[in-house]
């Protein structure tokens, strides 16, 4: 059985391979994204050394690393679920003999593969010649890195299903998954580390799940987390992948109740 | 004339449309004020760590993202053309467009317009009025001729580059990806251009003049700064003209060298 889930992997993987040229304009993307942000953060650190915890080396990298993980956790795995629920195609999928949410999963995960390989590390690599990245010189610290991204992906697919999941209960769910991309980025710490928010919003954000797909690794591989405190992450992390299983099992139950397919 | 009939009958052939979904257009008007609403927020909770920014204060960077919102919603409610290429091009649809008398483009545009976007360009309006009055600068009658003129003329900038970037899809079939690479330059455009450095400073300039449609224009209004790109927001609406007549000129001439699709 474990061995046709990981054939969902290979297939997507292959798939995305047919359609590679795609992402290399991606790249390119990416470092207009990473160049804007650095020079904004240049200018914003001006003479300060040091603004919450960070060096201005550190934030550059911080950027770079942040968007680059992005460019690997990030997939449609909610606008696939919702097109197969509103067209229908959910129905064939349930009557098979796999689970359809673990099928997602392993789809996004080909994905993420395929954007580890041929974006997110040519990505990297770019960004490296072009801006002053500094990469951690301890291979423990690249180790718990690459842990915490594996972490990163799996929450953020765990909220895309989540919101792709609310096609069952809404007629639209365009807007939502719409807003859902812009709280990620947000909240994530993308364009912004979580350590820069106002009090109160950094208060509330410790209670979200949001920080742990980009600020949490992201802040360790820049060195501004010891790594001494780096496996307290890694725990917050595994504890919102355990958690998010329970309301997107919850909803998958009360969805399947609910379904109805016209015509067919 | 005619096209102002033309106009108006497009716009009450999609509010008919929009009315069967009204949920959707709300959630619409609400997703894009809270994609606005987080680029504000990162502009304050950045000035929460630095007094200035290139020399620019919290209420100028503000007031420069409120004047950017007006001409963008402008262009997002008349320039949708996000999916031109696969549209028009890949489905077939550009020859029943040819088929009728009026202008190629005029019809494309007015096919796909998105008034919601407009509700951006009000909020901006409303940012632009507060800062006015917190930097209390003064307010002359012309002041509101001068805006308009820029509104316009940055419009025109941004309408005539996405012009000639779909225009790209008469010679080339399949989707380039140029169209979302150009939407993340034009970023750059809503803050001081003097942060950045000597080559992106003159592309945002005089090669893809994003600038032209946020802080040049903006600072006409705002006190001098020690750059003074102030002297170049006159040339907002010259920028505009040209930029729209090369975009409108490639769309003319994709339209002559345009075969169909075929089948």
């Amino acid at each position: 059985m474990m061995s046709a889930y990981i054939d969902f992997i290979r297939m997507r993987f292959l798939t995305m391979l047919a359609y590679r040229v795609n992402y290399y304009s991606g790249i390119i993307i990416y470092a207009i994204n990473i160049g804007a942000y650095y020079f904004l953060w240049k200018a914003i650190f001006g003479e300060a050394e040091v603004l919450q915890g960070f060096t201005l080396a550190q934030m550059t990298t911080y950027v770079a690393v942040s968007w680059m993980a992005r460019a690997f956790y990030f997939n449609n795995l909610d606008r696939e679920i919702a097109n197969e629920i509103r067209d229908g195609s959910v129905a064939t999928q349930l009557i098979r003999p796999y689970s359809y949410l673990l099928v997602k999963m392993m789809q996004g995960f080909g994905e993420g593969l395929f954007r580890m390989l041929l974006f997110m590390v040519p990505g990297m690599l770019i960004v490296c010649f072009i801006f002053p990245v500094r990469l951690p010189s301890d291979p423990l610290t690249w180790a718990v890195y690459l842990v915490m991204l594996l972490f990163s992906f799996l929450i953020n697919s765990q909220i895309n299903i989540l919101t792709g999941l609310f096609a069952f209960f809404v007629e639209n769910n365009e807007g939502m998954m719409r807003m859902k991309r812009v709280m990620v980025d947000l909240f994530s710490g993308v364009l912004i580390p979580i350590a820069f928010f106002p009090g109160w919003l950094s208060a509330v954000m410790q209670w979200l799940p949001f920080q742990a797909i980009t600020y949490l690794p992201s802040a360790v591989f820049t060195g501004r987390t010891p790594l001494h405190e780096a496996y307290g992450a890694i725990g917050l992390q595994i504890v919102w992948f355990v958690l998010l299983l329970l309301p997107i099992l919850f909803v998958w139950r009360a969805a399947r109740k609910r379904l109805f397919v016209q015509g067919g | 004339m005619k096209y102002a009939v033309l106009l108006w009958e497009y716009i009450k052939n999609y509010a008919k449309t929009r009315l069967t979904y009204r949920a959707d257009f709300w959630i619409e008007v609400l997703s894009d004020l809270m994609f606005q609403g987080m680029n504000l927020f990162f502009i304050l909770i950045v000035f929460q760590h630095t007094p200035s920014l290139g020399g620019w204060t919290e209420a100028e960077v503000v007031f420069v993202y409120g004047f950017f919102m007006i001409p963008y919603g402008l262009f997002t409610t008349f320039f949708n053309m996000w999916n031109f290429s696969e549209r028009y091009i890949v489905k077939g649809e550009m020859d029943r467009i040819l088929t009728r008398p009026a202008h190629n483009l005029f019809q494309v545009l007015l096919e796909n317009v998105d008034p919601p976007s407009l509700i951006g360009s009000a909020v901006g309006a409303i940012i632009m009025a507060i800062c006015w009055n917190d930097l209390g600068l003064a307010f002359h009658a012309y002041d509101l001729l001068m805006l308009l003129l820029f509104v316009i003329g940055a419009v025109l900038v941004y309408g005539g580059i996405y012009t000639a970037l779909s225009a790209l899809s008469f010679f080339s079939d399949a989707p380039t990806g140029i169209v979302p690479l150009i939407y993340n330059i034009q970023n750059y455009g809503r803050y001081p251009v003097n942060i950045y450095n000597k080559t992106i400073r003159f592309i945002l300039t005089w090669v893809l003049p994003f600038a032209f449609v946020g802080v040049i224009p903006a600072s006409y209004f705002l006190e001098k700064k020690s750059d003074d790109i102030s002297q170049l927001a006159l040339l907002t609406p010259v920028v505009g003209i040209v930029f729209f007549i090369l975009g409108l000129s490639l769309w003319n001439y994709g339209v002559k060298r345009y075969r169909g699709a075929g089948s």
